[in-house]
Protein backbone atom coordinates (compact mmCIF):
# COMPACT_ATOMS: atom_id res chain seq x y z
CA UNK A 1 0.00 0.00 0.00
CA UNK A 2 1.38 3.38 -0.99
CA UNK A 3 0.43 6.06 1.51
CA UNK A 4 1.06 9.79 1.31
CA UNK A 5 0.64 12.00 4.36
CA UNK A 6 0.63 15.78 4.06
CA UNK A 7 2.30 17.56 6.96
CA UNK A 8 2.42 21.30 7.47
CA UNK A 9 4.87 23.06 9.73
CA UNK A 10 3.24 25.70 11.94
CA UNK A 11 4.35 27.93 14.83
CA UNK A 12 4.50 26.12 18.15
CA UNK A 13 1.23 26.30 20.02
CA UNK A 14 2.52 28.16 23.05
CA UNK A 15 4.66 30.68 21.20
CA UNK A 16 3.63 34.28 21.63
CA UNK A 17 2.51 35.68 18.28
CA UNK A 18 3.38 39.21 17.22
CA UNK A 19 1.95 40.91 14.14
CA UNK A 20 4.72 42.30 11.91
CA UNK A 21 5.28 46.00 11.20
CA UNK A 22 3.25 46.22 7.97
CA UNK A 23 0.53 44.01 9.47
CA UNK A 24 0.78 41.57 6.55
CA UNK A 25 1.73 38.53 8.63
CA UNK A 26 3.17 37.56 11.97
CA UNK A 27 6.77 38.18 12.92
CA UNK A 28 8.29 34.74 12.51
CA UNK A 29 11.81 35.63 13.61
CA UNK A 30 11.40 34.63 17.23
CA UNK A 31 9.13 31.65 16.69
CA UNK A 32 9.83 27.95 16.84
CA UNK A 33 7.90 25.51 14.69
CA UNK A 34 6.36 22.07 14.90
CA UNK A 35 4.15 19.72 12.88
CA UNK A 36 0.52 20.82 12.69
CA UNK A 37 -1.40 18.95 15.39
CA UNK A 38 -3.91 17.02 13.29
CA UNK A 39 -1.16 16.25 10.74
CA UNK A 40 0.79 14.48 13.49
CA UNK A 41 -2.23 12.23 14.04
CA UNK A 42 -2.49 11.73 10.25
CA UNK A 43 1.15 10.59 10.16
CA UNK A 44 0.52 8.07 12.94
CA UNK A 45 -2.51 6.72 11.06
CA UNK A 46 -0.37 6.38 7.91
CA UNK A 47 2.35 4.48 9.80
CA UNK A 48 -0.24 2.10 11.30
CA UNK A 49 -1.70 1.43 7.86
CA UNK A 50 1.75 0.55 6.56
CA UNK A 51 2.32 -1.75 9.54
CA UNK A 52 -0.89 -3.59 8.67
CA UNK A 53 -0.65 -3.73 4.88
CA UNK A 54 3.03 -3.17 4.08
CA UNK A 55 4.17 -0.69 1.47
CA UNK A 56 5.57 2.78 2.05
CA UNK A 57 4.72 6.08 3.68
CA UNK A 58 5.68 9.28 1.90
CA UNK A 59 5.61 12.63 3.71
CA UNK A 60 4.56 15.58 1.52
CA UNK A 61 5.27 19.04 2.89
CA UNK A 62 4.87 22.45 1.30
CA UNK A 63 6.87 25.02 3.17
CA UNK A 64 10.13 26.97 3.48
CA UNK A 65 13.52 25.28 3.67
CA UNK A 66 13.42 25.08 7.46
CA UNK A 67 10.31 22.87 7.22
CA UNK A 68 12.96 20.18 6.69
CA UNK A 69 13.00 19.82 10.49
CA UNK A 70 9.39 18.69 10.52
CA UNK A 71 10.02 16.41 7.53
CA UNK A 72 12.98 14.82 9.34
CA UNK A 73 10.77 14.20 12.35
CA UNK A 74 8.26 12.39 10.13
CA UNK A 75 11.04 10.26 8.66
CA UNK A 76 12.39 9.54 12.14
CA UNK A 77 8.99 8.28 13.22
CA UNK A 78 8.93 5.81 10.35
CA UNK A 79 8.02 7.43 7.02
CA UNK A 80 10.16 6.07 4.17
CA UNK A 81 10.81 9.17 2.12
CA UNK A 82 9.58 12.71 1.62
CA UNK A 83 8.63 15.25 -1.01
CA UNK A 84 9.38 18.83 -0.01
CA UNK A 85 7.66 21.52 -2.10
CA UNK A 86 10.08 24.35 -1.50
CA UNK A 87 10.17 27.45 -3.65
CA UNK A 88 9.67 31.16 -3.03
CA UNK A 89 6.62 31.04 -5.31
CA UNK A 90 4.98 28.71 -2.79
CA UNK A 91 5.00 31.41 -0.13
CA UNK A 92 1.66 32.87 0.94
CA UNK A 93 -0.50 30.54 -1.13
CA UNK A 94 -4.20 30.29 -0.48
CA UNK A 95 -5.96 26.96 0.01
CA UNK A 96 -6.72 26.40 -3.69
CA UNK A 97 -3.14 27.07 -4.80
CA UNK A 98 -1.71 24.98 -1.96
CA UNK A 99 -3.93 22.07 -2.94
CA UNK A 100 -2.99 22.46 -6.62
CA UNK A 101 0.69 22.34 -5.75
CA UNK A 102 0.41 19.34 -3.47
CA UNK A 103 -1.84 17.55 -5.97
CA UNK A 104 0.72 18.14 -8.72
CA UNK A 105 3.41 16.53 -6.57
CA UNK A 106 1.33 13.68 -5.15
CA UNK A 107 -0.76 12.74 -8.20
CA UNK A 108 2.08 11.07 -10.16
CA UNK A 109 2.86 8.89 -7.11
CA UNK A 110 -0.61 7.30 -7.56
CA UNK A 111 -0.97 6.53 -3.84
CA UNK A 112 -3.66 4.21 -2.48
CA UNK A 113 -4.42 6.51 0.42
CA UNK A 114 -3.67 10.19 1.02
CA UNK A 115 -3.95 11.52 4.56
CA UNK A 116 -4.11 15.14 5.63
CA UNK A 117 -4.91 16.73 8.94
CA UNK A 118 -8.34 18.24 9.35
CA UNK A 119 -7.08 21.82 9.30
CA UNK A 120 -3.97 23.82 9.98
CA UNK A 121 -3.47 25.56 13.28
CA UNK A 122 -2.20 28.72 11.56
CA UNK A 123 -4.43 29.66 8.61
CA UNK A 124 -7.11 27.15 9.48
CA UNK A 125 -8.65 26.88 6.02
CA UNK A 126 -9.58 23.25 6.62
CA UNK A 127 -9.89 22.73 2.87
CA UNK A 128 -6.59 21.47 1.47
CA UNK A 129 -7.46 17.78 1.72
CA UNK A 130 -10.93 18.04 0.20
CA UNK A 131 -9.68 20.36 -2.57
CA UNK A 132 -6.94 17.85 -3.43
CA UNK A 133 -9.46 15.01 -3.57
CA UNK A 134 -11.48 16.95 -6.14
CA UNK A 135 -8.38 17.88 -8.15
CA UNK A 136 -7.15 14.26 -8.17
CA UNK A 137 -10.66 12.87 -8.80
CA UNK A 138 -10.58 10.79 -5.61
CA UNK A 139 -13.35 10.08 -3.10
CA UNK A 140 -12.69 11.57 0.31
CA UNK A 141 -13.94 11.51 3.88
CA UNK A 142 -13.33 14.42 6.23
CA UNK A 143 -13.07 14.82 10.01
CA UNK A 144 -12.30 11.14 10.50
CA UNK A 145 -11.96 9.80 14.05
CA UNK A 146 -11.57 6.03 13.35
CA UNK A 147 -10.37 4.07 10.33
CA UNK A 148 -10.66 0.42 9.33
CA UNK A 149 -9.38 -1.28 6.20
CA UNK A 150 -10.48 -4.46 4.48
CA UNK A 151 -7.93 -7.33 4.43
CA UNK A 152 -6.96 -6.55 0.86
CA UNK A 153 -6.68 -2.84 1.66
CA UNK A 154 -9.02 -1.94 -1.16
CA UNK A 155 -11.84 -0.61 1.01
CA UNK A 156 -11.73 1.99 3.77
CA UNK A 157 -14.44 2.16 6.42
CA UNK A 158 -14.14 5.40 8.39
CA UNK A 159 -15.97 6.98 11.30
CA UNK A 160 -16.78 10.61 10.57
CA UNK A 161 -17.42 13.13 13.28
CA UNK A 162 -20.57 15.16 12.73
CA UNK A 163 -21.70 18.01 14.94
CA UNK A 164 -23.14 17.87 18.45
CA UNK A 165 -21.87 14.40 19.30
CA UNK A 166 -23.16 12.62 16.18
CA UNK A 167 -21.05 10.18 14.20
CA UNK A 168 -21.37 8.22 10.98
CA UNK A 169 -19.49 5.35 9.36
CA UNK A 170 -18.98 5.48 5.61
CA UNK A 171 -17.10 3.15 3.28
CA UNK A 172 -15.27 3.94 0.09
CA UNK A 173 -12.86 2.21 -2.28
CA UNK A 174 -9.21 3.16 -2.54
CA UNK A 175 -7.57 5.20 -3.89
CA UNK A 176 -9.07 7.75 -1.53
CA UNK A 177 -8.23 10.75 0.62
CA UNK A 178 -8.95 11.02 4.33
CA UNK A 179 -8.70 14.12 6.55
CA UNK A 180 -7.88 13.15 10.11
CA UNK A 181 -9.28 14.64 13.31
CA UNK A 182 -7.00 15.00 16.31
CA UNK A 183 -7.44 12.23 18.86
CA UNK A 184 -7.87 9.35 16.38
CA UNK A 185 -4.79 7.60 17.79
CA UNK A 186 -1.81 8.15 20.06
CA UNK A 187 1.09 9.46 17.98
CA UNK A 188 4.38 7.72 18.65
CA UNK A 189 7.67 9.32 19.55
CA UNK A 190 10.66 8.91 17.29
CA UNK A 191 13.12 6.29 18.52
CA UNK A 192 16.84 6.98 18.65
CA UNK A 193 17.29 4.40 15.89
CA UNK A 194 14.61 6.18 13.87
CA UNK A 195 16.32 9.52 14.32
CA UNK A 196 19.64 8.09 13.16
CA UNK A 197 17.99 6.31 10.23
CA UNK A 198 16.12 9.42 9.08
CA UNK A 199 19.36 11.02 7.95
CA UNK A 200 19.70 8.47 5.15
CA UNK A 201 16.12 8.64 3.92
CA UNK A 202 15.55 10.49 0.63
CA UNK A 203 13.93 13.94 0.57
CA UNK A 204 12.93 15.00 -2.91
CA UNK A 205 12.88 18.81 -3.10
CA UNK A 206 10.58 20.19 -5.81
CA UNK A 207 10.08 23.69 -7.14
CA UNK A 208 7.01 25.10 -8.88
CA UNK A 209 8.64 24.71 -12.28
CA UNK A 210 9.57 21.07 -11.52
CA UNK A 211 5.86 20.48 -11.06
CA UNK A 212 4.83 22.41 -14.18
CA UNK A 213 2.98 25.00 -12.12
CA UNK A 214 2.86 28.44 -13.64
CA UNK A 215 2.24 31.72 -11.86
CA UNK A 216 -1.35 31.88 -13.04
CA UNK A 217 -2.26 28.56 -11.44
CA UNK A 218 -0.75 29.72 -8.16
CA UNK A 219 -2.24 33.23 -8.12
CA UNK A 220 -4.20 33.38 -4.87
CA UNK A 221 -7.96 33.58 -5.27
CA UNK A 222 -8.15 35.31 -1.94
CA UNK A 223 -5.80 37.81 -0.40
CA UNK A 224 -5.05 38.60 3.22
CA UNK A 225 -5.17 42.36 3.70
CA UNK A 226 -4.18 43.24 7.21
CA UNK A 227 -3.85 41.37 10.48
CA UNK A 228 -4.98 42.72 13.82
CA UNK A 229 -5.82 41.52 17.28
CA UNK A 230 -9.47 40.71 17.95
CA UNK A 231 -11.41 43.50 19.62
CA UNK A 232 -12.75 42.49 22.98
CA UNK A 233 -16.49 42.27 22.85
CA UNK A 234 -16.76 42.00 26.58
CA UNK A 235 -15.57 44.28 29.29
CA UNK A 236 -13.20 41.85 30.98
CA UNK A 237 -12.23 42.62 34.53
CA UNK A 238 -8.72 41.33 35.06
CA UNK A 239 -8.11 40.38 38.67
CA UNK A 240 -4.58 41.02 39.84
CA UNK A 241 -2.48 40.19 42.83
CA UNK A 242 -1.23 37.01 44.45
CA UNK A 243 -3.29 33.82 44.30
CA UNK A 244 -5.04 34.47 47.59
CA UNK A 245 -6.00 38.03 46.63
CA UNK A 246 -7.43 37.06 43.23
CA UNK A 247 -9.27 34.09 44.75
CA UNK A 248 -10.93 36.34 47.32
CA UNK A 249 -11.79 38.95 44.68
CA UNK A 250 -13.24 36.36 42.32
CA UNK A 251 -15.36 34.64 44.95
CA UNK A 252 -16.69 38.05 46.09
CA UNK A 253 -17.69 38.94 42.52
CA UNK A 254 -19.32 35.60 41.79
CA UNK A 255 -21.28 35.82 45.03
CA UNK A 256 -22.20 39.40 44.17
CA UNK A 257 -23.42 38.24 40.75
CA UNK A 258 -25.52 35.56 42.37
CA UNK A 259 -23.98 32.80 40.24
CA UNK A 260 -22.71 30.95 43.32
CA UNK B 1 -23.12 39.15 -15.44
CA UNK B 2 -22.98 37.50 -12.08
CA UNK B 3 -25.40 39.12 -9.71
CA UNK B 4 -27.01 38.61 -6.33
CA UNK B 5 -26.26 36.41 -3.37
CA UNK B 6 -27.00 32.69 -3.10
CA UNK B 7 -27.40 31.26 0.41
CA UNK B 8 -27.02 27.54 1.08
CA UNK B 9 -29.61 26.39 3.61
CA UNK B 10 -28.65 23.12 5.30
CA UNK B 11 -31.01 20.33 6.30
CA UNK B 12 -29.78 17.99 9.02
CA UNK B 13 -31.84 15.02 10.10
CA UNK B 14 -34.80 16.37 8.13
CA UNK B 15 -34.72 19.78 9.84
CA UNK B 16 -33.27 23.14 8.87
CA UNK B 17 -30.17 23.90 10.91
CA UNK B 18 -30.09 26.92 13.19
CA UNK B 19 -26.94 28.23 11.58
CA UNK B 20 -28.75 28.30 8.23
CA UNK B 21 -30.84 31.20 9.54
CA UNK B 22 -27.62 32.98 10.41
CA UNK B 23 -26.53 32.44 6.79
CA UNK B 24 -29.86 33.82 5.55
CA UNK B 25 -29.37 36.91 7.75
CA UNK B 26 -25.81 37.34 6.45
CA UNK B 27 -26.95 36.83 2.85
CA UNK B 28 -29.63 39.47 3.27
CA UNK B 29 -27.14 41.91 4.81
CA UNK B 30 -24.59 41.27 2.06
CA UNK B 31 -27.26 41.71 -0.65
CA UNK B 32 -28.49 44.94 0.93
CA UNK B 33 -24.95 46.29 1.09
CA UNK B 34 -24.41 45.51 -2.58
CA UNK B 35 -27.84 46.80 -3.65
CA UNK B 36 -28.95 43.40 -4.86
CA UNK B 37 -31.11 40.50 -3.71
CA UNK B 38 -30.50 37.16 -2.04
CA UNK B 39 -31.79 33.73 -2.97
CA UNK B 40 -31.61 30.49 -1.05
CA UNK B 41 -31.01 26.91 -2.13
CA UNK B 42 -31.97 23.72 -0.29
CA UNK B 43 -30.51 20.39 -1.36
CA UNK B 44 -31.57 16.82 -0.68
CA UNK B 45 -34.34 15.03 1.16
CA UNK B 46 -36.58 17.54 2.91
CA UNK B 47 -35.68 20.38 0.54
CA UNK B 48 -39.23 20.63 -0.79
CA UNK B 49 -40.94 20.13 2.56
CA UNK B 50 -38.77 22.75 4.30
CA UNK B 51 -38.86 25.31 1.48
CA UNK B 52 -41.95 27.13 2.75
CA UNK B 53 -40.21 28.08 6.02
CA UNK B 54 -37.33 29.60 4.09
CA UNK B 55 -39.71 31.28 1.62
CA UNK B 56 -41.21 33.19 4.56
CA UNK B 57 -37.98 35.20 4.68
CA UNK B 58 -37.08 38.27 2.66
CA UNK B 59 -35.53 36.51 -0.34
CA UNK B 60 -35.93 36.84 -4.10
CA UNK B 61 -36.37 33.10 -4.57
CA UNK B 62 -36.05 29.75 -2.82
CA UNK B 63 -34.65 26.96 -4.97
CA UNK B 64 -34.96 23.28 -4.10
CA UNK B 65 -32.98 20.40 -5.57
CA UNK B 66 -34.08 16.84 -4.89
CA UNK B 67 -32.87 13.66 -6.54
CA UNK B 68 -32.48 9.98 -5.68
CA UNK B 69 -28.72 10.58 -5.55
CA UNK B 70 -29.25 13.30 -2.93
CA UNK B 71 -31.47 11.27 -0.59
CA UNK B 72 -28.55 10.80 1.80
CA UNK B 73 -25.78 13.36 2.15
CA UNK B 74 -22.62 12.59 0.20
CA UNK B 75 -19.98 15.10 -0.89
CA UNK B 76 -20.16 13.74 -4.45
CA UNK B 77 -23.89 14.37 -4.74
CA UNK B 78 -24.10 17.65 -2.86
CA UNK B 79 -21.07 19.22 -4.59
CA UNK B 80 -22.62 18.40 -7.98
CA UNK B 81 -26.00 19.83 -6.94
CA UNK B 82 -24.44 22.99 -5.50
CA UNK B 83 -22.37 23.57 -8.65
CA UNK B 84 -25.58 23.21 -10.66
CA UNK B 85 -27.36 25.75 -8.42
CA UNK B 86 -24.49 28.22 -8.80
CA UNK B 87 -24.46 27.80 -12.58
CA UNK B 88 -28.23 28.32 -12.65
CA UNK B 89 -28.22 31.46 -10.47
CA UNK B 90 -24.85 32.93 -11.51
CA UNK B 91 -24.46 34.71 -8.16
CA UNK B 92 -21.77 37.24 -7.27
CA UNK B 93 -21.52 35.69 -3.78
CA UNK B 94 -22.34 32.34 -2.23
CA UNK B 95 -22.90 32.14 1.52
CA UNK B 96 -22.61 28.92 3.55
CA UNK B 97 -22.56 28.28 7.28
CA UNK B 98 -19.22 26.82 8.41
CA UNK B 99 -20.81 23.53 9.40
CA UNK B 100 -19.16 20.12 9.26
CA UNK B 101 -21.28 19.26 6.20
CA UNK B 102 -20.23 22.42 4.37
CA UNK B 103 -16.60 21.82 5.30
CA UNK B 104 -16.98 18.37 3.73
CA UNK B 105 -18.39 19.34 0.33
CA UNK B 106 -17.96 23.09 -0.30
CA UNK B 107 -14.20 22.86 -1.03
CA UNK B 108 -15.09 20.50 -3.90
CA UNK B 109 -17.37 23.24 -5.26
CA UNK B 110 -14.52 25.76 -4.91
CA UNK B 111 -12.12 23.45 -6.73
CA UNK B 112 -14.56 22.87 -9.57
CA UNK B 113 -15.18 26.59 -10.02
CA UNK B 114 -11.50 27.42 -9.33
CA UNK B 115 -12.58 30.05 -6.83
CA UNK B 116 -11.74 30.77 -3.22
CA UNK B 117 -13.96 29.59 -0.41
CA UNK B 118 -13.19 31.97 2.43
CA UNK B 119 -13.94 29.83 5.45
CA UNK B 120 -14.86 30.51 9.05
CA UNK B 121 -15.78 34.17 8.45
CA UNK B 122 -16.88 36.14 11.52
CA UNK B 123 -17.83 39.40 9.81
CA UNK B 124 -18.70 40.86 6.41
CA UNK B 125 -17.88 44.47 5.62
CA UNK B 126 -19.35 46.08 2.50
CA UNK B 127 -18.07 49.49 1.44
CA UNK B 128 -18.73 51.01 -1.96
CA UNK B 129 -19.42 47.63 -3.52
CA UNK B 130 -16.23 46.12 -2.10
CA UNK B 131 -16.59 43.21 0.26
CA UNK B 132 -14.05 42.58 3.02
CA UNK B 133 -14.32 39.41 5.04
CA UNK B 134 -12.95 39.03 8.53
CA UNK B 135 -11.71 35.60 9.53
CA UNK B 136 -9.87 34.30 12.52
CA UNK B 137 -6.44 32.78 12.09
CA UNK B 138 -4.02 31.14 14.52
CA UNK B 139 -6.91 29.50 16.38
CA UNK B 140 -8.65 32.79 17.09
CA UNK B 141 -5.58 34.65 18.36
CA UNK B 142 -5.49 36.99 15.35
CA UNK B 143 -8.08 38.39 12.92
CA UNK B 144 -7.38 38.90 9.23
CA UNK B 145 -9.17 41.05 6.68
CA UNK B 146 -9.55 39.00 3.51
CA UNK B 147 -10.67 39.92 0.01
CA UNK B 148 -11.51 37.69 -2.93
CA UNK B 149 -9.37 38.63 -5.89
CA UNK B 150 -10.93 36.86 -8.84
CA UNK B 151 -14.21 36.88 -10.71
CA UNK B 152 -17.48 35.85 -9.17
CA UNK B 153 -18.60 33.94 -7.40
CA UNK B 154 -16.87 34.73 -4.15
CA UNK B 155 -17.71 32.06 -1.61
CA UNK B 156 -17.76 32.34 2.13
CA UNK B 157 -18.67 30.14 5.06
CA UNK B 158 -19.73 31.84 8.27
CA UNK B 159 -18.67 30.86 11.75
CA UNK B 160 -21.56 29.82 13.96
CA UNK B 161 -22.85 32.84 15.87
CA UNK B 162 -21.40 35.43 13.46
CA UNK B 163 -24.94 36.58 12.74
CA UNK B 164 -28.03 36.23 14.88
CA UNK B 165 -30.64 33.76 13.69
CA UNK B 166 -33.39 36.25 14.48
CA UNK B 167 -31.73 38.86 12.27
CA UNK B 168 -33.12 37.07 9.20
CA UNK B 169 -35.84 39.42 7.93
CA UNK B 170 -39.27 38.04 7.10
CA UNK B 171 -40.76 38.38 3.65
CA UNK B 172 -42.28 36.24 0.97
CA UNK B 173 -40.38 34.43 -1.75
CA UNK B 174 -41.46 32.20 -4.62
CA UNK B 175 -40.09 28.66 -4.59
CA UNK B 176 -38.76 26.76 -7.57
CA UNK B 177 -37.75 23.13 -7.92
CA UNK B 178 -34.56 23.04 -9.99
CA UNK B 179 -34.17 19.81 -11.88
CA UNK B 180 -30.55 18.77 -12.11
CA UNK B 181 -29.20 15.93 -14.21
CA UNK B 182 -27.01 13.92 -11.86
CA UNK B 183 -26.88 10.91 -14.20
CA UNK B 184 -23.12 11.11 -14.66
CA UNK B 185 -22.35 11.74 -10.98
CA UNK B 186 -20.63 8.84 -9.24
CA UNK B 187 -21.60 8.48 -5.59
CA UNK B 188 -18.48 6.90 -4.14
CA UNK B 189 -19.62 6.52 -0.52
CA UNK B 190 -21.53 3.68 1.09
CA UNK B 191 -23.26 5.42 3.98
CA UNK B 192 -24.35 3.93 7.30
CA UNK B 193 -26.88 5.46 9.69
CA UNK B 194 -25.63 8.37 11.78
CA UNK B 195 -25.58 7.73 15.52
CA UNK B 196 -24.66 9.19 18.88
CA UNK B 197 -22.05 7.55 21.06
CA UNK B 198 -24.39 6.97 23.94
CA UNK B 199 -22.37 5.15 26.52
CA UNK B 200 -22.55 7.15 29.72
CA UNK B 201 -23.52 10.26 27.79
CA UNK B 202 -23.64 13.30 30.04
CA UNK B 203 -25.92 16.15 29.06
CA UNK B 204 -23.92 19.22 30.02
CA UNK B 205 -26.37 21.56 28.33
CA UNK B 206 -28.56 21.40 31.44
CA UNK B 207 -25.72 22.28 33.87
CA UNK B 208 -25.97 25.61 35.70
CA UNK B 209 -22.27 25.73 36.53
CA UNK B 210 -19.37 24.21 34.62
CA UNK B 211 -15.67 24.01 35.40
CA UNK B 212 -13.85 23.27 32.18
CA UNK B 213 -10.24 22.21 31.92
CA UNK B 214 -7.72 22.52 29.10
CA UNK B 215 -4.13 21.77 28.21
CA UNK B 216 -2.86 23.99 31.00
CA UNK B 217 -3.55 21.19 33.47
CA UNK B 218 -0.50 19.41 31.98
CA UNK B 219 -1.21 15.90 33.29
CA UNK B 220 -4.20 13.74 34.15
CA UNK B 221 -2.72 13.41 37.64
CA UNK B 222 -3.64 17.05 38.18
CA UNK B 223 -7.31 16.58 37.35
CA UNK B 224 -8.10 16.09 41.04
CA UNK B 225 -7.62 19.82 41.47
CA UNK B 226 -10.28 20.55 38.88
CA UNK B 227 -12.67 18.01 40.39
CA UNK B 228 -12.20 19.64 43.76
CA UNK B 229 -12.95 23.10 42.35
CA UNK B 230 -16.05 21.75 40.61
CA UNK B 231 -17.23 20.17 43.86
CA UNK B 232 -16.72 23.44 45.73
CA UNK B 233 -18.77 25.28 43.09
CA UNK B 234 -21.32 22.47 42.75
CA UNK B 235 -20.41 22.42 39.07
CA UNK B 236 -20.07 19.79 36.36
CA UNK B 237 -16.59 19.05 35.02
CA UNK B 238 -16.00 19.53 31.32
CA UNK B 239 -12.97 19.88 29.06
CA UNK B 240 -11.55 21.19 25.83
CA UNK B 241 -10.82 18.75 23.06
CA UNK B 242 -7.15 17.91 23.78
CA UNK B 243 -8.03 16.65 27.26
CA UNK B 244 -10.58 14.21 25.81
CA UNK B 245 -8.23 13.29 22.95
CA UNK B 246 -5.67 12.26 25.55
CA UNK B 247 -8.29 10.10 27.25
CA UNK B 248 -8.00 12.08 30.52
CA UNK B 249 -11.75 12.71 30.47
CA UNK B 250 -14.41 10.89 28.43
CA UNK B 251 -15.46 12.37 25.09
CA UNK B 252 -18.92 13.21 26.43
CA UNK B 253 -17.32 15.84 28.69
CA UNK B 254 -16.03 17.78 25.71
CA UNK B 255 -17.23 21.32 25.00
CA UNK B 256 -16.92 22.76 21.49
CA UNK B 257 -17.80 22.27 17.86
CA UNK B 258 -17.24 18.53 18.00
CA UNK B 259 -18.65 18.17 21.51
CA UNK B 260 -21.45 19.83 23.41
CA UNK B 261 -22.73 23.39 23.27
CA UNK B 262 -23.47 24.79 26.71
CA UNK B 263 -24.91 27.95 28.22
CA UNK B 264 -24.48 27.62 32.00
CA UNK B 265 -24.85 30.57 34.38
CA UNK B 266 -21.18 30.17 35.29
CA UNK B 267 -18.38 28.82 33.09
CA UNK B 268 -14.93 28.59 34.63
CA UNK B 269 -12.23 27.92 32.03
CA UNK B 270 -9.10 26.54 33.67
CA UNK B 271 -5.98 26.41 31.50
CA UNK B 272 -8.00 26.76 28.29
CA UNK B 273 -6.55 29.05 25.63
CA UNK B 274 -9.86 29.53 23.81
CA UNK B 275 -9.38 28.13 20.30
CA UNK B 276 -12.37 28.76 18.01
CA UNK B 277 -13.44 25.12 18.17
CA UNK B 278 -13.85 25.38 21.93
CA UNK B 279 -15.30 28.87 22.04
CA UNK B 280 -18.27 28.09 19.77
CA UNK B 281 -19.44 25.61 22.41
CA UNK B 282 -19.45 27.99 25.39
CA UNK B 283 -19.42 31.63 24.29
CA UNK B 284 -23.06 32.20 25.22
CA UNK B 285 -22.51 31.20 28.84
CA UNK B 286 -23.65 33.68 31.50
CA UNK B 287 -20.62 34.61 33.56
CA UNK B 288 -17.31 33.43 32.13
CA UNK B 289 -14.18 33.17 34.27
CA UNK B 290 -10.82 32.45 32.65
CA UNK B 291 -7.69 31.34 34.46
CA UNK B 292 -4.66 31.08 32.18
CA UNK B 293 -0.95 31.76 32.35
CA UNK B 294 -0.84 33.39 28.89
CA UNK B 295 -2.23 36.90 29.09
CA UNK B 296 -2.84 36.93 25.33
CA UNK B 297 -4.97 33.77 25.34
CA UNK B 298 -8.16 34.43 23.31
CA UNK B 299 -10.30 33.08 26.15
CA UNK B 300 -9.77 36.42 27.93
CA UNK B 301 -11.63 38.18 25.10
CA UNK B 302 -14.81 36.39 26.20
CA UNK B 303 -14.27 36.39 29.92
CA UNK B 304 -16.12 38.57 32.41
CA UNK B 305 -13.38 37.91 34.95
CA UNK B 306 -9.83 37.02 34.01
CA UNK B 307 -6.93 35.80 36.07
CA UNK B 308 -3.49 35.69 34.48
CA UNK B 309 -1.56 33.29 36.60
CA UNK B 310 -0.45 29.80 37.44
CA UNK B 311 -3.55 27.65 37.80
CA UNK B 312 -1.69 25.43 40.26
CA UNK B 313 -1.57 28.40 42.63
CA UNK B 314 -4.86 30.11 41.77
CA UNK B 315 -7.15 27.07 41.81
CA UNK B 316 -6.10 25.81 45.29
CA UNK B 317 -6.54 29.34 46.66
CA UNK B 318 -9.96 29.50 45.06
CA UNK B 319 -11.00 26.15 46.56
CA UNK B 320 -9.82 27.27 49.98
CA UNK B 321 -11.75 30.53 49.72
CA UNK B 322 -14.93 28.80 48.53
CA UNK B 323 -14.79 26.43 51.49
CA UNK B 324 -14.48 29.23 54.04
Amino acid sequence: MKIVVCIKQVPRRDDLLRINADKSWIDESSLSFEANESDAYALEEALRLKEKHGGEVIVATLGPSDASKTIKEGLAKGADRAIHLCDSTFEKLDAVATAKSLAAAIGPEAPDVIFTGLQSDDLGYGQTGVLMAEMLDLPHASIVIALETSEDGKTLRVKRELENGWFQWISMATPALVTIQSGINKPRYASLKGIMGAKKKPVDVRTASDLGLNADALTPREAIGSLYLPVREKQTEMLEGDAETVAAALVARLRGNGVI
Amino acid sequence: MANGVLVYVEIRGGELTNSSWESVAAGQALAAGLGTTARAVLIGDGAGSNAAKVAAKDLAEVITIEDAKLATYTPDGFAAAMVAAIRDCDPAWVVFSHSYQVRDFAPRVAARLDRALVGDVIKLKVEGGNVTLVRQIFQGKINADVTCRTDAPGMISLQSGAYRTDAARDGSAPTRALSVDLGSVRIRWTVEERFKDVKGAVDLSAATRIVSVGRGIKSDENLGLVNELAAALEAEVAASRPICDSGWLPMDRQIGSSGQTVTPQLYVAVGISGAIQHVVGMKNSGTIVAINKDKEAPIFDLADFGVVGDLFEVVPALIKKLKE
